[in-house]
């Protein structure tokens, strides 16, 4: 929240609707979890439900079985699991993006959406962190990845990648967790004292931490808020990239390349900022938050699926290219292959999903269509999740010897596995939805121009503009210095 | 002495614990601020919903002392993964992994990292709080009903009676005189 000095466009309009108060947001926002959930927040939660408990059947069948229930065989041992965890690791990295890239550049319309994509990124890595612990086959021995002694006595090895993302992934879990935590302390605060019941005053009393909004206070909130922001920047962009050296450090043609990491992160950040999308619609229509996520977020959000979804296209392209120039006849089997060969549907999907939809966000007419976007976002998370599915399945179906080539068939166990994880990612989101405060309160107050000192001392009324502020701004520092040599002693 | 103890338990001893002024603009209360600093108080806050702009310079604060917290946390993070994996790797159980040195250092470099930013985040949030002596449930300024407006659209100054330079009469007019909506005494028990 540390703006310091608006960036101001000509004609920008303002971020909040005009004429808002401060004390309408602190209603809109927190009047959800005082008032009943609306009837579409019961039937989103009773679906979402659903699919969450088939989620704990297929796991619980799969640990009583074995992995055997996936359809993961020679030559495919990694498929549906290490897709899905891929896919929903890239779908949390929006959420860091909106919430700590866009607040060092000052993009302030980020106030709008940035609670909902962080609590995004909470589940969405909690869903991906459960396929890749299942994956390993026995979950019970799962704590061997961790450098803990253990009755072998030996030591995790520090030189596999798939250590690596072990401490990535959990270390963005903890960093998102800590940054989504600090955010709610204000907003927190503003529920436990607006609340009517003893129950609420104690839950939200203690997850307040005594908050009371002191700037002695605010000062070190705010730069820790600063401080975490900027870590979690070149955090979000190593989780990735870790993840992409799972692929790119093997030899394995297909998965040997050194663009991984930008193309993934790339990748991720389009996927998850559809996610967003298709998430804010239905919330925003359930719990009519029109007046604070305006049609201008979601504009700016499908500019920015436009420029991802064109990176995603470059690197498709890229990686053709370079099997090509590489001359290598493995490398360039495996790129004809996916393209031409058995799997060409499942490589298809993905370029009409992640290159060809985005497209029509070029025309200001489809950038502020709500049906549009939606169906949109939702190709875009299906393509981005046959991309990894494409990496990951046709780079193995082949093997280097046409003895050990076959195809990957999903059981009906890993469709239940992966369409489970979405019951449970919606599960958690609905409940946040409902029982905390869905859009971060005192940032978009801090962003509204009833926030900025100077909005009303000045005669004039102006309204924030930089060129109309310059009297107030310039009589106050006058002010400031008289006081200053009135003072007896130095503050 | 029976009876004075009933009488204390009837009513409890209580003492001025902060006089709380409140504005309804952000303005206002920062122009308050700036009289309450320099009339010389020193144990005194502004509550806001959201940090204004300008309020540290208009109370005379200096910069926040966390970044160095944080600076030492991401110190241990950096040097602590790369001893325990040059410790496990290199010299407890050596172990050649793909014709590498055991104690490779290319290899450390991303757990390196990832664990600079664990203990970074971890003394950023555990720092601030330390900073801030939070958490803490109880306060006397919880004692006001408007307080509680604190956290929604309203602005308060604070200032404490165990400021050196507070008197009662004194303290309260100053806020009176610096447009407050309301000035209101709150009271502790003892």
């Amino acid at each position: 929240m540390a703006y310091f000095e608006p960036i101001r466009e000509i004609d920008e309009a303002p971020l909040v609707e005009p004429g808002s108060k401060l004390s309408d947001i602190t209603n809109d926002i927190s009047r959800v979890s005082e008032t009943k959930a609306p009837r579409g927040w019961w039937i989103a939660f009773g679906i979402s439900s659903m699919f969450a408990s088939l989620f704990v059947f297929s796991v619980g069948y799969l640990f009583y079985r074995g992995i055997g229930v996936w359809g993961n065989t020679s030559p495919v041992y990694w498929a549906w699991d290490i897709t899905n965890f891929v896919w929903w690791v890239g779908i949390g990295h929006a959420g860091t993006l909106i919430s700590a890239v866009l607040f060092l550049f000052r993009q302030k319309w980020r106030t709008a959406i940035n609670r909902f994509s962080e609590a995004m990124t909470l589940f969405a890595v909690i869903c991906a962190l459960i396929f890749p612990s299942i994956h390993v086959g026995r979950p019970w021995l799962l704590y061997w990845v961790f450098p803990i002694p253990n009755q072998m006595s030996i030591w995790p090895n520090f030189k596999s990648p798939l250590l690596w993302d072990v401490f990535a992934v959990s270390t963005y879990f903890t960093v998102s967790l800590l940054f989504w935590f600090v955010g709610l302390i204000p907003d927190l605060a503003t529920l436990r004292d607006r609340s009517q019941t003893k129950l609420r005053r104690t839950v939200y009393g203690a997850l307040a931490l005594g908050w009371r909004g002191s700037n002695r206070h605010w000062q070190n909130y705010e730069r820790a808020y600063l401080i975490l922001a900027a870590i979690s920047t070149p955090l979000v962009l190593s989780v990735h990239s870790v993840v992409s050296f799972d692929f790119a450090t093997s030899i394995e043609p297909g998965w040997h390349t050194t663009i991984f990491p930008p193309y993934f992160v790339a990748g991720a950040i389009f996927s998850g900022f559809a996610m967003v999308m298709t998430v804010l619609l239905i919330a925003r229509t359930v719990f009519k938050l029109h007046r604070i996520v305006q049609m201008r977020h979601l504009e700016l959000m499908n500019k920015i699926m436009l420029c991802t979804g064109m990176l995603v296209g470059y690197a498709y392209a890229m990686e053709f290219f370079i099997a090509w120039y590489s001359g290598q006849e493995y490398e360039r089997y495996v790129f004809v292959n996916r393209a031409f060969g058995p799997y060409a549907w499942a490589y298809w999907t993905m370029i009409s999903c992640n290159v060809i939809v985005p497209q029509i966000f070029w025309f200001r007419k489809m950038r502020v269509s709500i049906p549009v976007m939606f169906v949109v976002s939702i190709l875009i998370n299906i393509g981005m999740w046959f991309e990894r599915f494409v990496i990951i399945v046709t780079s193995l179906h082949r093997d280097f010897i046409p003895s050990s080539w076959g195809m990957f068939t999903p059981t009906i166990i890993d469709i239940t596995t992966y369409t489970g994880t979405i019951g449970v990612f919606f599960t958690l989101f609905l409940l946040f939805m409902r029982w905390l405060p869905m859009v971060a309160m005192a940032e978009v107050k801090g962003v509204m121009s009833a926030a900025d000192p100077h909005y009303e001392s000045d005669e004039g009324g102006g309204h924030g503009h930089a060129d109309e502020k310059k009297p107030a701004a310039k009589k106050h520092e006058e002010e400031e210095s008289k006081d200053d040599d009135l003072a007896p002693e130095g503050a | 002495m029976a009876a004075h103890a009933e009488k204390a338990a009837a009513m409890p001893r209580k003492r001025t614990a902060l006089v709380l002024a409140q504005f309804n603009t952000t303005a206002e209360v920062v122009h308050a601020a700036e009289k309450v600093r320099d009339a010389g108080y020193t144990r005194w806050d502004t509550h806001t919903p959201f940090p204004i702009h300008g309020m540290d310079k208009a109370m005379g604060m200096s910069d926040s002392r966390l970044g160095w917290i944080v600076l030492g946390a991401a110190l241990t993070g950096l040097t602590g993964a790369f001893v325990m994996m040059y410790w496990m790797n290199g010299i407890d159980y050596r172990i050649v992994v793909g014709g590498k040195p055991p104690e490779a250092l290319p290899s450390m470099v991303p757990v390196m990292f990832e664990l600079t930013i664990l203990l970074s985040a971890f003394g950023a949030v555990i720092g601030m709080f330390h900073l801030n002596g939070l958490p803490r449930h109880n306060h006397p300024i919880f004692e006001s009903d408007r307080f509680k407006t604190a956290s929604d659209d309203k602005f308060f100054l604070s200032i404490e009676a165990e400021d050196p330079k507070f008197n009662l009469q004194k303290t309260k007019a100053l806020l009176e005189s610096s447009h407050a909506a309301h000035v209101e005494v709150i009271e502790e028990e003892v």
